[in-house]
């Protein structure tokens, strides 16, 4: 049955079934890897012409210190390329210069919000603050090393199957351990963030990717029993109570978080995460529905128990009533995004630092006032183009575990994306997370730049021919290869 | 499992959308509507960067722009900031604008459309539009002499001159600095404003043209006014003034500031009822002439009106409906009748004008960066309040009021002045207001101030002891 749906969908599971013909057929798949390199240095143009024209609105211009971030930036996504090039020759294309964009306009807008901060300060005679931009490319480095680690320490993302419950566990832990003494910290009322020598990290960053790893392999295993059906209501089959069990620690974990940590962003990225996971492992709309109502009721009770989650909701529906103080943020956001209207004020023209917490939180806010319109449909269609690879590999990839790793780690990306440009645009309340790659802080990038690794990792086992492994004589492949 | 991720990427591309449609609704359609929003600095912002034009008194600019290297190019700068705050208002970061900054600020900031020409040869010069110059009809020997005679006191003081209705001095004490309030320090900016809130003397009211009070007897100008307009009363009719007026319908008396008959055998004319203020014979006229006659009049000189010279005045009142009694506590300016500074200037200046109340304005002339006149406030008639010879009776009334009666400390020797006092009770045990309005010279008069001092003492005397003084400076000041 599901070998008949296949067949039918050719024409749009394209990069499946081409795939798996030409392993068949022994044809060796092009690498696509100059094709990246083309897009890299698209990406690199695009961040030297940004942070020119920061420098130039804003101060006297270029200086050396920005050329050298500026060829930095070029370096270290040059050697994400080499590496793909020698351990993940057939991994998508697309990724690696679009999450390099992203973290390029990122660098940019922190550069941008230095220079402004650093003016403010100025004018009141304070101490100008360390810009941020050169400890984000510090970050940026670190994770590309990351990121090359990955690909070499994981040649096969199904390695990781074999650490289902370590990766688990740690996962857990990592989430817990900001409400560890000593090393916990936290910062404007959310307990996120751990202290380690001079480093304020957060471990919730590294613990999704665990979490997505252990959801992956855990629901491997059981997905067979989780999608039985006991019973049927509203035309939809409902799980045994006994399969309930997983659903509801998710659920438990996730409340916990909002409880104990007060993040609300995170609570809601892991719930939704794992309902996710479960509907598509088991391919059962039940989970879909289930999972909505313990979130409802969930958001219902926090609503009714907790104020800082009340206090979320009522500035969402009238932020106006509270632009002095609790609502400042999301007030000075929407100016801001309306001062910059469809073609936005001009890099280095408006006034971005406006909006507390502009580089981390509010960085699409900012983003949207000097770019405008134009500038945040790109920004979104770069996430689209992600999110959609993301999704592609999953289709592409062979294995059940790879297939439910990557749709995983694109829809951590997907929903961080929704849950804070939604946050920062009224369209949804307003929730602390990170936007995947521009925003400042470490261990955001890091983690996000590891779920590339991995989604690169699963793509070029997707699409590496098989009939390598089998055949080492590459020339006699050569030989019918089609031009 | 590709249906599933299908599906959940469905729901995915959704949520996209839905952020797409959200930041279209933002960032195109409502643009206009978060611009507008008073508390968005980022609209003030983007006009510190081109040059503010200045407001002028005469040819001195009291409020300008002046470079300072700052990201903000430029800095507004007021000299006199607290002389002249109620008629500049200021201009923060912070706060937005308020006064001539606020209501002048397509022509100070150049985005005017009257600027047409202009704006087009700097977009082709590629340089940035030049703030227009706003005018304003202010006399500042007037003003500085209203702001010295207030000091020490909460009042507010409004001249205008009679044949046009040009405002020449508006005043406030206690005021504030537009100034600080208009610095680059948002920290200075918070704690000046905050400040000034707490202030229980209220310096950011806009006193002159804001602060409503009863005009106490300074209102006996409109009923006699309206006595006169009735056609049954001269200034020599004689009414009845005895000690007490016992109020129609109740059992409440009402007495005469000296507790006595307001003269010898309770009964006088009209004129010496004013000129001694006499409570008991106004009330009891109140009541012959009736609350609509009373409103009417009101009305004709100002009353119900809400100005806008440009800035916007509160609009002064005449109870609706009185009864009786009401209507007879109405007539001497007390029960629910309030006035502003600049309304009972009004009354004076529509007196003075042979009955022709003017439209009050504060701006005399628009002009170009280059100086070049783009507009001329013309001087408007707001109503035929009184009939010439109405007028010239009730002046003659008023001569007599400053010459034989309460309003000895407004004379000046060799000019003719017309005054009336007023004391007005603002509730029981509280402190009263204390009101003068005159003008002079009462032949051929070139100035009407009112002068308005709040917690004056209990005594009609006060309007007489505390308020002429200031009205007679501010004369002197127009006359000199």
């Amino acid at each position: 049955m599901r070998g008949a749906t296949r067949a039918l969908r050719m024409p749009r599971c394209g990069a499946v079934s081409s795939a798996a013909r030409q392993a068949v057929e022994g044809l060796r798949q092009p690498s696509r890897r100059n094709i990246e390199l083309g897009l890299l240095v698209g990406a690199w143009l695009i961040g030297a012409f940004g942070t020119i024209q920061v420098a130039w609105a804003t101060t006297e211009g270029m200086n050396q210190r920005l050329w050298i971030t500026v060829g930095a930036v070029a370096i270290l996504s040059l050697a994400m390329h080499v590496t793909l090039r020698r351990r993940a020759t057939y991994a998508d294309p697309i990724l690696l210069p679009v999450s390099t964009l992203l973290t390029i306009l990122g660098l940019v807008m922190i550069y941008r919000i230095d220079v402004a901060s650093a003016l403010r300060a100025e004018r009141n005679d304070a101490p100008i603050p360390t810009p941020d931009v050169y400890a984000q490319l510090t970050w940026f480095s670190v994770a590309v090393v990351l990121f090359v680690a990955v690909l070499i320490l994981v040649p096969d993302h199904r390695r990781l199957q074999r650490f289902t419950y370590t990766f688990g566990l740690v996962g857990l832990i990592l989430l817990v351990l900001p409400l560890a003494p000593v090393i916990g910290t936290t910062v404007n009322g959310a307990t996120l963030w751990i202290r380690v020598g001079g480093f304020s990290l957060q471990p919730a960053e590294l613990s999704k990717i665990l979490l997505t790893v252990f959801f992956a392999g855990y629901l491997m295993e059981k997905r067979d029993s989780l999608s039985l059906v006991r019973s049927k209501f509203l035309g939809l089959g409902f799980p045994r109570l006994k399969d309930l069990g997983p659903i509801a620690i998710a659920w438990a974990v996730s409340l916990g978080v909002l409880v104990f940590q007060r993040d609300l962003g995170t609570s809601l990225l892991f719930f939704g995460l794992f309902v996710f996971m479960l509907y598509i492992a088991t391919q059962r709309r039940s989970w879909l529905v289930l999972g909505g109502i313990l979130f409802a009721v969930g958001a219902g009770l926090s609503y009714l128990m907790f104020g800082h989650v009340r206090a979320r909701v009522t500035i969402w529906i009238d932020p106006w009533a509270y632009a002095d103080d609790s609502g400042y943020q999301i007030v000075q956001s929407l100016y801001g995004l309306a001062n910059g209207g469809i073609f936005g004020a001009g890099l280095g023209q408006g006034f971005p630092n406006f909006v507390p917490f502009a580089n981390t939180d509010f960085i699409v806010a900012a983003l949207g006032e000097e770019l405008g319109l134009t500038g945040i449909f790109a920004l979104l269609l770069l996430y689209a183009l992600v999110v959609e690879r993301g999704f592609r590999i999953a289709i592409s990839v062979r294995d059940s575990f790879g297939q439910l790793l990557a749709v995983g780690l694109s829809i951590t990306l997907a929903l961080q994306v929704f849950v804070i440009v939604g946050g920062v645009t009224k369209l949804i309340p307003l929730t602390g997370l990170t936007t995947p790659f521009l925003s400042y802080g470490g261990s955001s990038l890091i983690a996000n730049w590891v779920i590339i690794a991995l989604l690169l990792r699963i793509s070029d086992r997707a699409r590496r021919p098989e009939v390598k492994e089998a055949a080492p004589d590459e020339a006699l492949t050569q030989v019918v290869r089609r031009v | 499992m590709t249906r599933p991720i299908l599906r959940t990427a469905l729901v995915f591309a959704l949520l996209f959308i839905a952020l797409l449609v959200n930041v279209t609704i933002i960032q195109f359609a409502r643009v206009g509507d978060y611009r507008d929003r008073p508390g968005n600095q980022r609209v003030l912002l983007e006009e510190y960067d081109r040059e503010r034009g200045p407001i002028l008194v005469g040819s001195d600019a009291v409020a300008r722009s002046v470079e300072t290297g700052d990201t903000l190019r430029y800095l507004r700068t007021y000299s006199d900031g607290p002389l002249y705050a109620p008629v500049t208002g200021f201009y923060s970061i912070v706060y937005g604008a308020t006064g001539l900054e606020r209501q002048e600020n397509r022509i100070l900031n150049g985005k005017s459309d009257l600027f047409f020409i202009e704006r087009t040869e700097q977009l082709f010069a590629g340089r940035q539009p030049l703030g227009g110059a706003v005018e304003t009809t202010i006399d500042d020997r007037a003003q500085r002499a209203a702001f010295a005679g207030l000091q020490g006191k909460i009042g507010a003081v409004v001249a205008i001159e009679p044949s046009t209705g040009r405002v020449l001095a508006s005043v406030q004490t206690p005021s504030f600095d537009p100034g600080m309030l208009s610095s680059h320090d948002p920290a200075e900016i918070r704690a000046y404003y905050a400040t000034l809130k707490a202030d229980p003397e209220k310096p950011l009211l806009n006193r002159p043209i804001v602060s409503l009070n009863p005009p106490g007897s300074t209102f006996k100008l409109v009923t006699a006014a309206a006595a006169l307009a009735s056609g049954r009363f001269t200034a020599d009719s004689v009414l009845p003034g005895p000690a007490t007026y016992r109020l129609p319908q109740t059992k409440t008396e009402l007495r005469n500031w000296n507790r006595g008959p307001c003269a010898p055998g309770g009964k006088l004319t009209l004129r010496e009822a004013l000129a001694i203020s006499c409570n008991t014979a106004f009330a009891w006229l109140g009541n012959e002439l009736g609350a609509d006659a009373l409103r009417q009049q009101a009305e004709l000189m100002g009353f119900g009106t809400g100005f806008e010279i440009p800035l916007r005045a509160a609009t002064s009142r005449f109870p609706e409906e009185p009864d009786a009694p009401q209507t007879s506590l109405s007539a001497i300016g007390q029960f629910d009748v309030r006035a502003t500074a600049l309304q009972m200037a009004m009354v004076g200046a529509g007196i003075a004008n042979g009955g022709a109340v003017m439209r009050p304005y504060l701006v005399q002339e628009i002009r170009a960066p280059d100086l070049t006149v783009l507009k001329t406030t013309e001087p408007e008639v707001f109503a035929q309040a009184m009939t010439a010879a109405d007028a010239a009776s009730l002046t003659d009334m008023m001569i007599n009021a400053v010459e034989n009666g309460t309003g000895s400390n407004v004379r000046i020797n060799g000019v003719s002045v017309a005054g009336k006092t007023g004391t007005a009770q603002t509730g029981n045990d509280r402190p009263s207001v204390a009101w003068f309005v005159a003008f002079a010279p009462a032949n051929a008069p070139k100035v009407a101030v009112a002068v308005m001092i709040e917690e004056a003492g209990v005594a009609e005397v006060s309007g007489n002891s505390l308020a002429a003084p200031i009205a007679k400076d501010v004369i002197e000041a127009i006359l000199r």
